[in-house]
């Protein structure tokens, strides 16, 4: 049972809206209803479940601000139907829709929206207030939010005193304090600078693992959105052109309009090890012995393979000149030449965090699921493709991509690490056909 | 002219015989309010002259100091002690007592009516052709029917006072609300506050540096009204400033309007120190860290 659901939805400004959604549902154009009003929201169809981070994102003007302020009744959609869990938003009456806000879904904003005359404390207790809850019990839960979002102490400052971070910080408790189970945010960390921005998004996500709110989240910065999004829906002139999760939309993108958006991505950060693993090849049984192994090698033409127990938990990697020397002495077992020298990763990894484990081996990056049994492998190639530039021409639209993504959290070094290996690498091939050419 | 086209409209007429169906139709409401205006003066005039001169000048003077500091204080009771020095004194008082009446009752009916524009297009479409009628049509013209109603006075003074001060509370309270950051306004309704709380606990609060503004306007144009006043015959530093006009007094002319400056400085000071010290002027001046 989804939590948020928005089933045909249209807002049309203007002087004849309903006309306009007769016309947009008879198949018109955003363009051909110009005339009639501006259609902000076109035909909006999603759902969003429990505990889910839904992302709309989409560039200025297309729609998706007046799409979150109709989630909680701030705009009544001109046609369609959204639905808070039982309530119908477009017919609840003003009453119960104030009574829905303070119960059930809370927002956050662009800039802020903190009350410039009160206190840290008093912003923060600000829903509690509206809600009648009796000032000491205000008190200590609004310091509980503060206290969450790393404020302690600065309850009694005005929110003139703070930085930008800082005051969404007090957004963000304010939006907790009210212990509503649907999250609204609306561009909510656009405002603040990329490492602050960086900061915000991972407080989020670790607050998100132990609240588990239903958080609908707005950007226009598809990084944010790869980033924060279990599901993003991407909004282009007032229809939602895609939904999916940031791996679909990034290796599906539904048109032009997607693939510009997806062109400036930083791919390492989204994609993870599962959605670029392939079969892995040059798996040995532990009871195969050297003989067995040897022969996988054969077959898979590659210097080790990976050896797993029956049920493919991993134990490590053999080497081809380890197991030659080994039968020759007649050894019948391979696990004392196991070599630990490869560090697995894990199915969800992102693509980031593989550069230095693919640096270590000439084998593919061995990838283990939750269990560590060996679902997969990650040739170096594919890491290479990943980082390449898209087809497309960069536009620049997220101003922080390149320099952001890189300077936080240390990729430059990685990728910078890669080209050294290089050659090495190219060694390690030469002697795979050497060896292959041997035999 | 031969070839004009020559008609005439008897405007005037039609108000005039408005005016006496109001005069006639309204006696009862009409001397109500007189009587109700009139006993606001005399109680304020009271007030400020019934005790020694010095008394009310140095009262005046702390109030000037409690809200913006000692150097103004000073200046105040200095300002005070020159408008008794000109014997200007009592005059001053009746002028002040009639500003505060007027400029209260002006806020008492503009603010809200500010807050009404503010929140509804269509009221406040109708109210702003009515401001400007009531600040652009000569304060002479609607004295007229103003002293019929109300007869000689001091009473006339204050209503005339009351129409033309009036647009500027109205105005900028509309303004100030109208400008409250729409996120703000936003989030009140985001978590459910109901339209009167959101009022009174975000809009007008926020708004409230630009509503003083209108406030500090309004008493200085019920001030510059005190002429009008005089005329009227309502006691005050008017009066003197007619009779000076009408026998060419340079001197006596000299000193009334010196003392009306006076009082407008004060009044201007004091508003607008009472304008920084709201909360949001306040918290705004405290920086970042």
């Amino acid at each position: 049972m989804p939590v948020l659901r928005s089933e045909g939805v249209f807002k049309v400004f203007g002087r004849r809206p309903n006309e306009a959604v007769r016309r947009l549902r008879a198949g018109s154009s955003f363009e051909d209803v110009k005339p009639l009003g501006t259609a902000a929201v076109i035909d909006a169809t999603f759902d969003v479940e429990a505990g889910e981070t839904f992302v709309v994102m989409g560039l200025s003007g297309s729609g998706k601000s007046t799409l979150i302020r109709m989630l909680n009744g701030l705009w009544r959609p001109t046609a369609g139907r959204i639905t808070l869990g039982d309530a119908d938003l477009s017919t609840i009456s003003a009453r119960d829709m104030r009574i829905l806000r303070r119960k059930r879904v809370s927002m956050v904003f662009q800039h802020f929206a903190l009350l410039p005359h009160r206190t840290i404390m008093d912003n923060a207790a600000y829903p509690l207030a509206l809600q009648d809850v009796e000032r000491s019990e205000r008190r200590r839960r609004a310091g509980e939010a503060l206290e969450m979002v790393g404020l302690g102490g600065w309850e009694d400052h005005l929110p003139s005193e703070l930085s930008g971070g800082m005051r969404q910080r007090v957004g963000l408790a304010r939006a907790l304090v009210a212990g509503t189970d649907v999250l609204l945010m609306d561009e909510a960390f656009s405002a603040l600078d990329p490492l602050i921005r960086r900061e915000m998004q991972e407080q989020l996500l670790e607050l998100q693992q132990t609240l588990g709110k239903t958080i609908v989240f707005i950007t226009h910065d598809l990084n944010e959105a790869m980033h924060l999004g279990d599901r993003i829906a991407v909004m282009g002139d007032g229809r939602i052109v895609q939904i999916g999760t940031s791996e679909q939309i990034l290796s599906e993108p539904a048109n032009d309009y997607v693939a510009q958006f997806v062109a400036d991505v930083d791919k390492t950060r989204v994609l993870t090890a599962g959605s670029v693993m392939v079969h892995p090849t040059a798996v040995v049984i532990r009871g195969a012995g050297p003989h067995g192994a040897l022969r996988e090698m054969r077959e898979a033409q590659t210097s080790a393979a990976y050896l797993v127990e029956k049920d493919r938990t991993l134990l490590g990697v053999v080497r081809d000149t380890d197991v030659v020397a080994a039968q020759r002495a007649g050894a019948q077992t391979l696990i004392e030449l196991t070599r630990d020298e490869v560090s697995p990763v894990h199915v969800d990894a992102p693509l980031m965090d593989i550069f230095a484990p693919s640096a270590e081996t000439p084998l593919p990056v061995p990838v283990i699921d939750d269990r560590g049994r060996l679902v997969g492998g990650i040739p170096r190639v594919t890491l290479l493709e990943a980082m390449a530039p898209n087809d497309l021409p960069t536009n620049g639209t997220s101003d922080d991509t390149p320099s952001d993504a890189a300077d936080s959290n240390g990729t430059a070094g990685e990728v910078a690490a890669n080209p050294v290996d290089a050659p090495q690498d190219a060694d390690a091939d030469a002697s795979i056909r050497a060896t292959g050419a041997g035999r | 002219m031969t070839g004009d086209l020559s008609f005439r409209i008897p405007l005037g007429e039609w108000v005039d015989v408005v005016v006496d169906w109001l005069t006639s139709t309204f006696d009862l409401l009409f001397d109500v309010i007189k009587a109700v205006l009139l006993a606001l003066f005399d109680g304020l005039e009271l007030a400020l002259t019934a005790p020694p001169n010095w008394v009310v000048a140095l009262a005046l003077s702390v109030v000037a100091l409690y809200v913006k500091g000692w150097r103004f204080g000073l200046g105040a009771l200095a300002g005070f002690l020159l408008v008794q020095g000109v014997n200007q004194w009592d005059n001053a008082m009746a002028t002040l007592a009639l500003v505060l009446v007027a400029s209260v009752i002006a806020l008492v009916i503009g603010i809200p009516l500010g807050i009404w524009a503010a929140r509804n297009d269509r009221v406040s479409a109708t109210v702003r052709p009515v401001l400007d009628f009531m600040q652009t049509m000569p304060a002479f013209v609607y004295l007229i029917p103003v002293v019929i109603i109300f007869n000689a006075g001091v009473v006339p003074g204050i209503v005339a006072t009351i129409t033309f001060a009036l647009a500027p509370g109205v105005r900028f309270t509309e303004l100030g609300i109208r400008q409250v950051d729409p996120e703000v306004v936003e989030a009140g309704h985001a978590f459910g506050s109901p339209p009167g709380r959101l009022l009174r606990q975000i809009q007008i609060p926020l708004a409230l540096p630009t509503i003083m503004a209108g406030v500090n306007q309004v008493i200085m144009l019920s001030l510059s009204m005190v002429v009008i006043a005089g005329l009227t015959g309502a006691a005050g530093l008017g009066r003197p400033v007619v009779e000076a006009l009408s026998r060419v007094n340079i001197a006596l002319g000299a000193e009334a309007g010196l003392s009306v400056v006076i009082l407008a400085i004060y009044l201007d000071r004091v508003t607008s120190a009472l304008s920084d010290r709201s909360p949001v002027a306040r918290a705004l001046r405290r920086t970042a860290v």
